[in-house]
């Protein structure tokens, strides 16, 4: 697998962002942060609930820009983003909320999506007929179908039971090993992603900042058990030694 | 059960009629036979058509200006704080005055023209439309707004697909309301300033106290208001709700 290496990579420095609070204080949700993502790379972004996780990837994609520092998207910025909700367009069918974020995507590529994802019988389905899963599948499609240059998502296996995410965690890993796409995973649960990442960033509490990187040298297949379980003490410990 | 209740409904509104005009008189409250005859009258002479058509156009054309500035004006007051607060003393002002003062104005100012009675009824379905709008816009959902964004979907997409299908149920409100409300100012728009159409009509005849004349074609207009309701309003509503899960 050939992995386009003429890309440039994510690369976010965040010094500060602070949120203005009802009574006029200012409360910092971010401190100083600095990551990169090289291309093709998939990396995850570790923290306890609340710690900023979410607010870091507004910054990024755009949608929040009062902050101080920079951030470089790869390429020419062109974004798959899955939400922590699956955001479709209720009154669109499953194929035209696709169809609406990705009008360039050929037939191919579509019949691909659906088929690895599973939705291939749902395409002419309204959004309010489809399970949580199935909704989050198409999420997941919307994003991979605009053949993104950063994709990014947030939170996609919360509030799914153990199997389900099992069972999508496997199909993501499909879909990123299939094309290679530079991700950024964002989850409050380490054995969510330790599967799948090839780089882990682990933040602290909040004000959230960087504690450590973790890369992952072996390739997501040929990951054994005990390297999987002493990647995780190592976090854990890391974690733990932050909040003493 | 529905259509006979339906019928059963209408056939009592035709007796006590029938009844009311036993009791006053045919020259206060003439029967159905005779309003219908009347109708048929006025429609084999042409000039039911005629006055129909003429009003019906100045309907449709107050009603759609007011609603596509009613929809751009709400829409913006909803989305920004700055314009809802210049904006909102000037509704306040056009939504309490009367709708007599606004036509006998534009008419003073602007003469007895085409332009001064249409100009009159879009002044006063405007800001009803406007509020019914603002209310759609401040509830518009900002995920699906952020979700549009990350995927760089233009300003066209976003207004005809994320933006409009939500604001629907609220135009539909406002159109509902609207035409009536349309209808009945163009009438007195009519009446007060016009050369024809069914307001000038009906005022020709309150002047020669001809009730036949009047209930013809009140009854006309209602029955193509009524025409537009079924066919056009309804089956539209059905169209744009299509995607919601039916109660079973």
């Amino acid at each position: 697998m050939s992995r386009a290496g003429d890309q440039d990579p994510l690369e976010v420095h965040i010094k500060r962002k602070t949120y203005r609070r009802v009574s006029g204080d200012d409360l910092q949700v971010l401190g100083d942060i600095a990551l990169a993502v090289a291309s093709g790379e998939v990396a995850a972004l570790i923290g306890p609930s609340g710690c900023g996780k979410t607010t870091l990837l507004r910054i990024i994609v755009g949608l929040d820009v009062d902050f101080e520092g920079t951030v470089r998207l790869p390429a020419h910025g062109r974004l798959g983003v899955v939400f922590q909700e699956p955001r479709l367009l209720p009154w669109r069918t499953v194929e035209e909320n696709v169809r609406l974020a990705a009008p360039l995507a050929s037939d191919a590529v579509l019949d691909g999506l659906f088929g690895t994802l599973g939705l291939a019988a749902h395409r002419s389905h309204y959004p309010g007929e489809l399970s949580v899963g199935l909704a989050r599948r198409v999420a997941l499609a919307r994003a991979f179908a605009v053949e993104p240059e950063l994709l990014v998502l947030d939170e996609p296996f919360v509030s799914l039971d153990a199997e389900l995410a099992t069972r999508l965690r496997g199909e993501l890993a499909e879909l990123v090993s299939r094309r290679p796409v530079t991700t950024l995973l964002v989850s409050h649960d380490v054995d969510e992603v330790i599967g799948l990442a090839d780089r882990i960033f682990l933040l602290s509490g909040s004000p959230a900042r960087l504690l450590t990187t973790m890369p992952i040298q072996n390739p997501r297949s040929a990951r054994t058990e005990a390297e999987v379980a002493a990647i995780r003490d190592e976090l854990s410990r890391k974690a733990n030694t932050a909040r003493a | 059960m529905n259509a006979a209740l339906r019928l059963g409904s209408i056939a009592l509104l035709l007796a006590i009629w029938f009844l009311g005009s036993r009791l006053a008189g045919p020259r206060l409250l003439p029967d159905p036979q005779t309003v219908g005859l009347a109708m048929v009258a006025e429609a084999r002479s042409g000039a039911l058509a005629f006055n129909l058509g003429v009003t019906l156009a100045r309907v449709a054309a107050a009603f759609a200006i007011a609603m596509v500035l009613g929809t751009m004006l709400g829409l913006a007051m909803g989305r920004r704080r700055t314009v809802d607060r210049i904006g909102d003393p000037w509704l306040v002002l056009l939504l309490n005055l009367p709708a007599l003062v606004i036509i006998v104005l534009a008419y003073i100012w602007a003469g007895l023209t085409e332009t001064a009675a249409l100009a009159a009824v879009v002044l006063n379905k405007l800001p009803l439309a406007t509020v019914t709008v603002r209310e759609g816009a401040r509830a518009l959902d900002r995920n699906l707004e952020e979700m549009a964004r990350v995927f760089r979907m233009s300003r066209w997409k976003r207004f005809r697909h994320v933006m409009l299908p939500q604001l629907s149920p609220y135009l539909a409100a406002a159109s509902r309301s609207g035409l009536s409300l349309v209808w009945k100012i163009v009438l007195i728009v009519e009446l007060l300033g016009r050369p024809n159409g069914v307001g000038f009509e009906i005022g020709t005849a309150f002047e020669l106290f001809d009730v036949t004349k009047i209930m013809a074609y009140a009854l006309a207009f209602v029955a193509v208001m009524l025409a537009i309701e079924t066919f056009v309003v309804q089956p539209f509503e059905r169209y744009v709700s299509r995607w919601r899960p039916r109660p079973s």
